[in-house]
């Protein structure tokens, strides 16, 4: 087998390089000289350059369209419905671009095709013109970097304080939820705490900590239209937090909080009518190399109506067992204050 | 050197035997190994990225294997890759290594070593008319800390627990923690050396190139009639300069974090069911680090190929480049702005937002001098006179990536917009079209072009536009295709993309891009058959191939240590005369002063 490769590697080699002489000596044999071969190759290279041109833009539409149905749903929060609005300017404003420099590139690369007879324009520079392509880019840019950032400023600042209080944990391979429960306050947690009944590490002493609640399974709920304040953590190394129907991300870094406010506006069900698709799920991937099984470290994210999310919140975990407080090793507590709200 | 003695210019004018010229006899070590000769250092690291881009391009090939066909086994995966490709199915640790593997060859052994390596050895002393670089040794020691840095690179490839896989980012904490993934035991600790091993060349060489353009300039050479090549390469050495010291003091603070217990980027640890000591450290430290040379690193990788496609653009054409100063301005601008909009790779790292709004404004001004150069080569070819060489079409692909790509650009640089698409395949789509593919059409033109000044032969043309045209084609039908799987929002390195099932109608563009990319690595058979068939048997090169103006073509095909017989050429005009009205032929060389030619002069020449 693998000697046979090789063989035919070899092969394969041998017909380049005969085919290579057989065409050097065609071009000698047929008296062609090298201005009238270059000619030649002008010629078949500028038809190649419109024929990729018009054939690929051409492609690129087409597989817009076909491709179209593929791609994410319409957004499921408040903030992505913007973001893909402003996504489809950029793509617009680009498109043109793309559209005028692709074309006139390739058009200029046929059309101006060497011929000995003629000089090309002897054509410096035109100062005029570099600053009407200067600024022109300069003004659009202005518009977008405007546009994005108050989008951006919205998202991350000009936002309610008291969105519903959500822990987001992850570790190697898998997701952890946390709802933050009555006080709208997560209990302190400390990674030296962590133990199989305590896979967060929670501080049980805490008494913010007492009617916090954990996702049994791998499933978590939000409510429609309440807002969400994540908060991101992680035992091991970095994960992501990537919600894409959400258009949201977040990374969860060992040793930090990081955060992120969402307000997811269409139920799975709803989703499901949408997207004509009854076994449609929102999901929670992780978007950042975390080991061999990065890439099936997922959690189903279902929306439901607030009623049927506080239905569901009854039937999971309590974060503190029953039994809970007098478990607790009171030196490790004392450290606890540094993952703490 | 005895070589930078030009005095005796007297009895080495005719140079029929130019035996005569230099009087040390070269031995095979002294001539092929430890050159110090700028043109054989060249190809030696040319040679070398050749070699470490197929490695790096075959095990591309074998990941798109398993990401277009999951369900398949290729048996003969066993033979290539032994225990990792057990039973013909691709264990999920080594694809995450092959990536890990392959990002890193390719951005620095290729992409930086390979082009930077080659192209500023080689046109440097040529093009500014130098006998050579400022140091011969520290030159000669610049490709060997490479090859050294490659080896160790390939040598990590074949250790039990398998090579670095943690990403060519190497993020901690799993990098640090061989608990976290198999990778990032001995396989990680050689990526760190090799890595240190390559900054050192980086360093050696960017040095070298800076002293040279500065001080070995010839007569007449001023900046402003220095080649863009020139400047590129300049504007590249003192970008990697001012970098790469960063990365050595990122990877020296991981290495002691892993093996000494330090706690810079470690902290709040449970791994493997015990808690870790490390505490107080951020691992968000690294990736400010990181990105402070990984940024510029883009431009490191861009500014050679793009200096490199100036002059193969403008000489192919005919006519001048257009706005010359303007071009040079523009890759100032980018590399002053290249400092400082590396926080673009961390919106969602959890870096405070305004923080985050000052990279997005300064990543967005980055697209105003990129778009005035590619506006710069349109007028360029806008009315030109256009010789169509593999090394022009080359050029061409390279200005059609940079807008493709440096246009997604804009939307990755939104964080508004990046939070939805970081780590998708839109970045893979996005970095692939306007780093490395255009960077490796820029290096792909310069070999076609620069061939004969190497080796003294002439590549084959037919083969070159094969080569061509199939690449191109290829490139498109792999890369373009990624931005829908990336608004589809799948994550890059991922084993499987069926993990979610929203994802398994996708399986159709994998496929097609697999189908492609196998095709690519066809067609780069093609090239390495042409270059190295073409340095023994190729047609001998005439003495300026081109009709170019610049200096390099006025030094004799056969090489000479000191490049030139007799003086070294005086410059009298900038390298961008072509088809100056008036003027008998469509170029005139640097090296013919403006007295010669009272035909073509225009006010302002002098």
């Amino acid at each position: 087998m693998n000697f046979l490769m090789l063989l035919a590697t070899l092969l394969g080699i041998l017909v380049v390089i005969r085919l290579m002489n057989v065409v050097q000596l065609a071009s000698v044999l047929s008296g062609e000289d090298e201005e009238e071969e270059q000619k030649r190759h002008n010629t078949m290279n500028g038809i190649g350059m419109i024929l990729f041109m018009v054939l690929g833009l051409g492609l690129m539409v087409y597989m817009t369209f076909k491709y179209m149905p593929f791609m994410l749903p319409e957004a499921a929060s408040a903030h992505g419905v913007e973001t893909d609005f402003l996504l489809n300017i950029n793509f617009l404003v680009i498109g043109i671009v793309f559209f005028i420099t692709q074309i006139a590139l390739f058009w200029f690369v046929y059309k101006y095709q060497h011929d000995k007879k003629r000089f090309a324009l002897f054509y410096p520079e035109n100062h005029k013109l570099e600053l009407i392509w200067t600024v022109v880019p300069t003004i659009v840019l202005s518009a977008l970097i405007v546009t994005g950032l108050r989008e951006w400023n919205k998202m991350t600042q000009g936002h309610p304080k008291d969105g519903m209080v959500v822990q987001v944990y992850g570790y190697q391979f898998n997701w952890i939820a946390r709802y933050a429960g009555a006080d709208n306050q997560l209990g302190r947690s400390f990674y030296k705490l962590i133990t199989d009944d305590n896979p967060l590490g929670i501080d049980f002493s805490d008494p913010a900590a007492k009617d916090d609640i954990i996702t049994k399974a791998n499933e978590m709920h939000l409510p429609k239209g309440v807002p969400v304040q994540f908060q991101f953590n992680s035992r091991d190394v970095i994960h992501s937090a990537y919600f894409p129907h959400f258009r949201t991300q977040m990374n969860c870094v060992p040793g930090m909080n990081t955060a992120f406010y969402m307000e997811p506006t269409i139920t799975t069900a709803e989703m499901r009518g949408i997207t004509k698709k009854e076994k449609f799920d929102y999901v929670l991937l992780c978007n950042k190399i975390c080991g061999v099984a990065h890439y099936n470290m997922k959690m189903k994210v279902v929306v439901d109506e607030p009623a049927d999310f506080k239905a569901w919140l009854q039937g999971e975990k309590p974060a503190v067992p029953a039994s809970g407080p007098s478990k607790v090793a009171n030196t490790a507590s004392a450290n606890a204050e540094t993952n703490s709200l | 050197m005895e070589v930078k003695d030009t005095t005796h210019s007297g009895h080495d004018v005719d140079h029929g035997h130019d035996d005569h010229h230099h009087e040390h006899h070269q031995t095979f070590l002294t001539k092929y190994v430890f050159s110090t000769d700028h043109k054989m250092i060249s190809k030696q690291f040319l040679v070398t990225a050749i070699v470490m881009a197929f490695l790096a391009m075959g095990m591309s090939m074998i990941f798109r294997l398993q990401l277009a066909w999951p369900d398949q086994t290729f048996p003969f995966l066993e033979n290539i890759i032994g225990k990792w490709g057990k039973d013909g199915k691709l264990d999920p640790g080594f694809y995450l290594a092959l990536v890990t593997i392959h990002g890193t060859i390719m951005v620095f052994m290729v992409l930086t070593g390979g082009l930077s390596g080659t192209f500023s050895n080689l046109l440097i002393p040529l093009q500014v008319g130098a006998r050579d670089m400022a140091s011969g040794f520290l030159n000669m020691l610049s490709f060997w800390f490479f090859a050294a840095s490659s080896l160790v690179m390939f040598g990590s490839l074949f250790i039990e627990a398998g090579p670095a896989s943690g990403g060519w980012t190497v993020y901690p904490p799993l990098s640090a923690l061989p608990q976290a993934i198999p990778g990032s035991g001995l396989g990680m600790t050689l990526w760190l050396v090799s890595m240190v091993l390559f900054i050192v060349s980086a360093l050696l060489g960017g040095i070298n190139y800076i002293a040279t353009v500065i001080n070995l300039r010839t007569k007449g050479m001023a900046m402003t009639r220095l080649p863009l090549t020139i400047w590129a390469f300049l504007i590249t050495a003192i970008l990697g300069v001012l970098s790469f010291p960063v990365l050595v003091a990122a990877a020296l603070l991981l290495v002691f974090d892993r093996s000494m217990g330090t706690s810079f980027y470690l902290s709040d640890i449970f791994i493997g069911g015990v808690p870790l000591d490390h505490t107080g450290g951020s691992p968000v430290l690294y990736q400010h680090l990181f990105w402070f040379l990984g940024h510029p690193e883009v431009y490191i990788v861009l500014l050679p190929a793009l200096g490199l496609a100036s002059e193969v653009i403008s000489t192919m054409s005919r006519k001048p480049i257009f706005g010359y100063k303007a071009m040079i301005a523009s890759m100032l601008v980018i590399a002053f702005l290249s400092f400082i909009v590396w926080g673009h790779h961390m919106f969602v790292t959890g870096m405070n937002p305004f923080l985050g709004s000052v990279f997005v404004f300064t990543t967005l001004l980055v697209a105003i001098p990129s778009a005035v150069k590619v506006f710069n080569y349109i007028a360029t070819v806008w009315r030109a006179n256009i010789v169509m060489t593999p090394a022009m079409l080359f050029a061409i692909g390279l200005v059609s990536f940079f807008i493709s790509g440096g246009l997604t650009g804009i939307i990755l640089g939104d964080s508004a917009l990046d939070i939805n698409l970081h780590d998708t395949y839109f970045v893979v789509a996005h970095f692939h079209i306007v780093m490395g593919s255009s960077a490796i059409f820029g290096m792909f033109a310069g070999v076609y072009h620069w061939f004969p000044r190497m080796y003294g032969r002439m590549m084959n043309k037919t083969l070159g536009y094969v080569h061509f045209w199939l690449t191109i084609i290829c490139v498109y039908a792999v890369f373009f295709p990624m931005h829908f799987i990336g608004l589809a929002g799948v994550p890059r390195r991922y084993y499987a993309n069926t993990a979610y099932e929203g994802f398994d109608q996708l399986i159709n563009i994998n496929e097609l891009i697999s189908v492609f990319a196998l095709l690519a690595g066809v067609a780069q058979v093609i090239f390495a058959i042409n270059f190295f068939y073409s340095m023994f048997k190729g047609k001998i090169a005439p003495q300026n191939p081109w009709k170019s103006n610049t200096l390099e073509w006025t030094a004799p095909v056969e090489h000479l240590h000191g490049n030139w017989p007799g003086e070294i050429p005086t410059v009298h005009r900038w390298p961008y005369d072509y088809s100056k009205p008036g003027a008998k032929e469509d170029y005139i060389p640097q090296t013919v002063p403006h007295s010669a030619t009272p035909e073509s002069n225009r006010p302002g020449d002098f």
